[in-house]
């Protein structure tokens, strides 16, 4: 079968698998074996058989278009599996946009999720029978039980897992934005699992609400691109009449002008739309209107039109990668992520959620000004610095990971801002290996110890020598561990891609050199922290007796995908050498047309320049980024060993000299304090002032009409017992009185009756003859 | 006694149907017998079929040539069949309030009295 056909194929297969076991699990989950448990082995089973699908579909790919040292950007294929509706020009479809990028991401999320599911079979097993959870109260005022919910888990994995997937083989940003939204709502269902935890529910809202803020932004800019440019489809598409009609990249890169940024034509007629109607108003007919339009539009674009418009529309997509990424000033929620299931927070950090930000900005790219790659580089500088600072001083194992996944997404935005492309998106997938490592392993710690605290743990090397081992993998990958110039972890390939990008930045661009530095000094906090995590969870000795007595080793189906993840991050970001495979030449063949030069100039800024990416391969900064890397790995990485290793120096003098900083650190520099004033606060202020106008207002106005009532109906009860009442019983009584002093007349004796009606008979007679006078009396 | 001095008018047929009216009514009246009460009824309804035939008779009647003349008489007819079975009945109830009270004391059946 033809490549065009067989991949749309294999990728709807693999994406609706997890839906089918979702469906699946939610009509008959609990049915599945005992407590459910067949459920987990149909959600991974799905999941698997999806991971196999998309690595057929890489092959078929990489089959047609083989890697080489100097990958060429290869089109990608466009389409519909299903029209919705049809209004005009404007389609709803469930589309496909499939490259290289599509086929990694797919492979990725499969590939990930399927060691998440795994691994989940064995961590959730207390969700099977009756779960204990000690930290909720019920109502006999003992911990709470409840019913497990094993199926439950494995069900939202699937609906996870098929949004992550649809969102990715998406080909038009409307289903972009519905399976955008899925993934929100997959993870509030699964970081408030464990519903009845006050903490847990709220932090599900907070992800949910925040995720809203960035969201906003993102239906400003999809109204933006659907206003000036009347379709949502990335892609060209074939339309009835066999024209092409083109999709949003080739609107805004067309190959007339070889596929440079280019202000479309709808977008310039929205900005100018004042000027045009005047234009309408003075021609005499309406072709002849769009003829001079067509005329003006060059010079009006010339002028600047549509141009704001279009920077607009970036950042309003940008904001809504904020939201999901966790990008500064929207990283809030990640953190208290933390309360779902450890393998859910594997997931969301790794493969789904918040990769799906990094993903959009990615496949947004072509449609990005120089402006707004700017804006998107700084936000990704301040969010690793920021992130990494408060992860040093963090001592919740998990939280500590959040945040080094905040600082490592904020390096993605970052290096995709400074034109980094390749880098960035190669540093997704090289996070998520070693980022859902790194999580596993802590669900494993924590799943041994019962404890999140770090300063509970120690020593625990001996007693989980698997854990520690593939942990410490982890650990080095994300800190970029490697020789210099030659070879190393997974880590250490995408972070110097993307170091040696923002120093080729910082050469073109010299206002702009602090980026550079900023990202370089987060290296360095990024081994510390990793490395201060190591050793205060597995080194030294035990802090706390009991939890160390109480550890235990994982079950092999726990340690099995640890392995794998751990294998996976080391290897993750090697070519293989002669054959030129690896991740970043696939990624090269899905880079948007037209983005491989950068941007000479910005229209606005003065002085900011997007170098191409490949300046940054040039063997002179690519020498000295390397080296710089590796030094500040490896001075955090000293200073951690210091600290926390050896001992040599204390950590709690070291607290007492910093305090102030160590104070503003713990406080996760007072983001939580500071959106609780300027937005809960006033949010819970108008909702009591409404509550007050509720009770104060409506409340007594229908009280009051309630009195009201009650109070017609007492007098109306009034009228009734003492007016209507007396008038029908004083008629009763009379009626009753005359039937009594009638009773003597109804004697019994026939003669009396006789006499009685002869009597009244004559009486009656002469009574009538006295009032009509008749003659016969005297 | 002018009434005695005239020819047989209407005035006579209705003075002998008062007069047996009269008797019928005092009879019931003063009988404690229930047959005497019955007779008493027969002479009551015996004084108006008297009234119904005097006032059919053709020479009181101005219409006399236009009409048959026989709606009194028919009415009387009707009064004498029904005398007959209000006899039958009334026997009948005598006979059974005979066989419920051992009497036919019309006094004697008061239990109806208010």
């Amino acid at each position: 079968m033809e490549l065009a056909r067989l991949l749309p194929l294999l990728l709807l297969s693999a994406w609706l698998l997890p839906l089918g076991s979702f469906a699946a699990i939610v009509f008959a989950g609990p049915r599945m074996g005992r407590g459910g448990r067949k459920a987990a082995y149909l959600a991974t089973g799905a999941i698997g058989a999806a991971l196999v699908l998309s690595l057929a579909a890489l092959g078929a790919w990489l089959w047609h278009h083989p890697l080489a040292a100097d990958s060429q950007a290869v089109a990608p294929l466009s389409g519909d599996w299903y029209t919705l509706a049809e209004f005009g020009k404007l389609r709803l479809a469930i589309g496909y946009y499939i490259d290289a990028l599509t086929l990694g991401m797919f492979v990725m999320v499969t590939l990930i999720s399927t060691c998440i599911h795994v691994y989940s079979i064995g961590y959730m097993r207390e969700e099977l029978g009756e779960v204990t959870d000690p930290l909720v109260r019920g109502s006999d005022g003992g911990p709470l039980v409840r019913p497990g919910r094993f199926p439950r888990f494995f069900q939202y994995l699937s609906l996870f897992c098929f949004s992550m997937l649809g969102l990715v083989v998406a080909g038009n940003i409307a289903m972009v934005f519905v399976f955008w939204e899925l993934v929100g709502i997959c993870s509030y269902l699964l970081i408030g699992f464990y519903i009845e935890r006050r903490s847990a529910s709220t932090a599900a809202n907070k992800a949910f609400i925040v995720n809203r803020v960035g969201d906003f932004g993102m239906i400003v800019g999809i109204m933006i691109l659907l206003g000036g440019l009347g379709t949502f489809a990335f892609g060209d598409h074939l339309g009835a009449e066999g024209k092409v009609e083109p999709g949003i990249f080739s609107q805004v890169r067309p190959a007339s002008a070889e596929h440079g940024l280019v202000v479309p034509d709808g977008l310039v007629r929205m900005a100018a739309a004042d000027r045009l109607a005047a234009v309408y108003a003075s021609m005499p007919s309406a072709d002849a209107a769009e003829e001079e339009i067509a005329r003006q539009i060059p010079q009006l674009r010339r002028a600047g039109y549509g141009y704001g418009l279009l920077i607009l529309a970036g950042l309003g997509i940008f904001c809504g990668c904020v939201g999901k990424s966790a990008q500064f000033p929207l990283h809030v929620w990640l953190p208290d992520a933390m309360e779902g299931p450890t393998p859910v927070s594997a997931l969301i950090h790794a493969a789904t959620m918040v990769a799906a930000g990094v993903y959009l900005v990615g496949r947004f790219y072509p449609v990005f000004a120089p402006e707004v790659l700017l804006v998107i580089a700084v936000t990704g500088c301040i969010t690793l610095f920021l992130a990494a600072t408060i992860a040093i001083a963090a001592t919740d194992i998990k939280r500590v990971l959040a945040y080094s996944t905040v600082s490592q997404l904020g390096y993605m935005m970052f290096s995709l801002g400074l034109g980094g492309w390749a880098a960035g998106l190669f540093h997704l997938f090289t996070h998520a290996c070693f980022k859902a490592l790194l999580f596993l392993c802590s669900g494993s710690v924590i799943h041994a110890c019962h404890t999140n605290e770090m300063t509970e743990m120690g020593g625990l090397r001996k007693k989980m020598p698997w854990t520690a081992g593939t942990m410490l993998v982890g650990c080095l990958a994300i800190s970029g561990a490697g020789i210099p110039l030659l070879i190393g972890l997974s880590g250490y390939h995408s972070k110097d891609a993307i170091l040696a990008q923002a120093f080729s930045f910082a050469r073109h661009a010299p206002a702009h050199a602090w980026l550079f530095y900023v990202a370089a000094a987060g290296a360095a906090l990024t081994a510390f922290y990793m490395f201060r995590l190591w050793f205060m969870t597995f080194s030294g000795k035990p802090r706390v007796e009991q939890v160390y007595d109480h550890a235990h080793e994982s079950p092999a189906v726990m340690i099995v995908p640890l392995v794998i993840l751990a294998v996976l991050a080391i290897s993750a970001g090697w070519t293989l050498p002669g054959v030129d495979w690896g991740l970043p030449e696939l990624l090269e063949q899905a880079r948007p047309l037209g983005t491989a030069e950068g941007f000479p100039e910005a229209r606005t800024i003065a002085g900011l320049v997007v170098p191409a990416e490949h300046h940054s391969h040039a063997p002179a900064v690519h020498k000295i980024v390397s080296l710089a890397a590796f030094a500040a790995a490896l001075a955090g990485f000293l200073i951690a060993a210091a600290f926390y290793g050896l001992r040599l120096l204390s950590a709690a003098a070291a607290r007492r000299w910093f305090a102030p900083v160590h104070w503003l650190l713990v406080h996760k520099w007072f983001f939580d304090e500071l959106y609780d004033a300027l937005f809960v606060k006033p949010a819970l202020f108008l909702a009591r002032q409404a509550a007050e106008i509720d009770r104060g207002v409506i409340d007594w106005a229908a009280d009051g009409s309630a009195r009201l009532c009650l109070r017609i109906a007492r007098i109306d009860d009034w009228i009734d017992r003492w007016i209507v009442d007396r008038f029908i019983n004083g008629l009763g009584r009379w009626t009753w009185r005359l039937g009594l002093a009638l009773r003597p007349l109804q004697s019994g004796q026939l003669r009396q009756y006789v006499v009685m009606i002869a009597v009244s008979t004559v009486t009656i007679f002469v009574l009538i003859s006295i009032y009509r006078n008749y003659a016969f009396l005297p | 006694m002018p009434l005695l001095n005239q020819p047989v008018s209407l005035s006579h047929y209705l003075l002998v149907g008062a007069i047996l009216f009269a008797c019928g009514i005092v009879c019931m009246a003063t009988k404690r017998n229930a047959i005497g009460v019955l007779m008493g009824v027969e002479l009551v309804l015996n004084g108006a079929a008297v009234n119904f035939v005097a006032f059919s008779a053709p020479f009181l009647r101005g219409d006399a040539e236009l009409a048959l003349g026989l709606d009194g008489h028919l009415m009387t007819l009707f009064v004498i069949v029904l005398a007959a079975a209000e006899a039958a009945v009334a026997l009948a109830i005598a006979l059974c309030y005979y066989n419920t009270h051992a009497t036919i004391d019309v006094d004697q059946g008061d239990e109806l009295r208010g």
